[in-house]
């Protein structure tokens, strides 16, 4: 077998899940918040006031990326509950598991940051407008992935249940991307787009991609951190945890 | 086959319905306790009260089916109906079909009925009835099929009504959306034509998604 492959299918079993994550999630983490240091110092003292909006656009640097995650944290539980269900890899069931919560986060933070923003430029704190909606939806949908994980005592069940919930709510997705496009809109269209022309000046734009990084790499941190206690929850009483906590 | 499947299930539950015939009128009482509330909460001001009709059947309509939700399933869960579903010849699918069609014949078509009453002690227009009932015929089989896969994912689980309500009411949004939308457009003048195709389209779909999707979370939930 190829070492690649074989490096991957190791992977799944997991002690060795076990060590990679323990490796790599605190890297992850310090890189990422490097890199959200120096997007969040271009955004907030090195990128000019907006000539409409003054110095209140600048919480877009959160919002954006956050938003983004949102939905690409969705879609990337799907796709592990998915590979769960059908491969039955337990690996993908704890990773599909463990992004639920910090995908509620981001939306979270997504609503939040939308709102403080709201009030000053549309002088509202909430608008029952398409795109306010879906989000606070998939909140919803987050939250109920996550109760439904907590509500069946069999983690097994629980992560294959509660992963089929996620693969249904990935309807929601399109809905959410387009709302802006397919009604009125309170909420402005799409601005920026990784191909082709942004509707944003230039100057404004490497602080916004810092930030987009940064939010990714930090997330892989936090997911295999979440990842890795769950499988030590599972795996409690297994030879190779004992051994690792000087138990046995 | 599929056919004897769905005729026995049928019948099953006719006469399971007969035998306790109270059953079939708790959701349309339901509806009429949500109704009266809103009602007198609102001030029974008729003017008021029509304005807000739609948007309160509406909701009368999905809550009830939202309580009616838990007896998709559960019955069939606890006699053991369903892990001979799993071994029955015919489609899984099928089976979940059938018995969320009788689901909503016999708990949310009443519902339908008494809709005209309860729209009178609302004081809403006549002229807006047909198309509230047109966007009730529409949309309550769709919410049931929704209900079903939430149901289907939840059959294992004991007391779990408030989970049931958190998976189940943010899909039903986009049905209440246009459900309740098509009945406000009409109110004002405009054409309630293209929210009713929209939810007959979603209708179209669900009923070939939701029963696989149902089918496919049963399998998950009873293995």
């Amino acid at each position: 077998m190829q070492p690649v492959i074989r490096w991957f299918h190791q992977l799944g079993s997991p002690p060795t899940f076990d060590r990679f994550a323990a490796r790599w999630a605190p890297i992850a983490y310090v890189l990422g918040l490097l890199v959200m240091a120096y997007g969040l110092y271009g955004a907030l003292f090195v990128v000019p006031a907006d000539y409409q909006q003054g110095d209140s656009f600048r919480i877009l640097y959160i919002h954006v990326p956050s938003a983004w995650m949102s939905m690409a944290i969705f879609a990337l539980m799907a796709v592990y509950a998915a590979i769960g269900l059908i491969w039955r890899i337990k690996l993908c069931e704890i990773l599909a598991m463990a992004c639920a919560p910090i995908g509620a986060a981001f939306t979270l933070i997504t609503l939040a940051t939308g709102s403080i923003w709201g009030k000053p430029m549309w002088g509202t704190w909430w608008d029952w407008d398409p795109r306010l909606t879906t989000e606070l939806i998939l909140l919803f949908l987050y939250l109920g992935v996550m109760g439904l994980y907590n509500a069946i005592d069999d983690r097994r069940a629980a992560a294959r249940t509660a992963g089929f919930l996620s693969i249904v709510g990935v309807a929601l997705l399109p809905v959410i991307h387009w709302s802006v496009t397919w009604w009125n809109s309170l909420h402005q269209g799409q601005t920026i787009s990784l191909f082709g022309k942004s509707h944003m000046d230039p100057s404004m734009l490497p602080p916004l991609w810092a930030m987009v990084v940064g939010t990714h790499v930090w997330f892989i941190g936090s997911l295999l951190a979440r990842a890795r206690a769950d499988n030590l929850k599972r795996e409690a009483g297994k030879a190779w945890v004992l051994k690792m906590a000087g138990t046995e | 086959m599929m056919a004897a499947a769905a005729k026995a299930l049928m019948l099953r539950d006719v006469r399971l319905l007969l035998r306790r015939r109270g059953d079939a009128l708790q959701p349309a009482l339901f509806a009429l306790l949500v109704v009266v509330l809103f009602a007198l909460a609102l001030g029974a001001e008729p003017t008021t009260l029509a304005k807000v009709a739609p948007a309160v059947l509406w909701l009368a309509v999905l809550l009830a089916g939202l309580l009616a939700l838990e007896s998709l399933f559960r019955g069939d869960a606890e006699d053991g109906t369903l892990d001979q579903w799993m071994l029955a010849p015919v489609p899984l699918a099928w089976l979940v079909l059938t018995r969320t069609f009788m689901h909503w014949a016999t708990s949310v078509l009443p519902l339908l009925i008494a809709t005209p009453f309860l729209a009178e002690l609302l004081h809403l227009p006549r002229v807006q009835l047909p198309v509230l009932l047109a966007s009730l015929a529409l949309g309550t089989p769709l919410l049931s099929l929704i209900g079903a896969v939430v149901a289907a994912l939840t059959v294992g689980m004991r007391g779990s009504g408030i989970l049931v309500a958190l998976l189940a009411l943010p899909l039903y949004v986009p049905v209440l959306v246009f459900g309740a939308g098509s009945v406000a457009a009409a109110a004002q003048g405009l054409d309630p034509n293209g929210a009713l195709l929209l939810l007959g389209a979603g209708l179209v779909a669900a009923l070939v998604l939701a029963p696989l999707a149902a089918a496919a979370a049963l399998r998950i939930a009873l293995s």
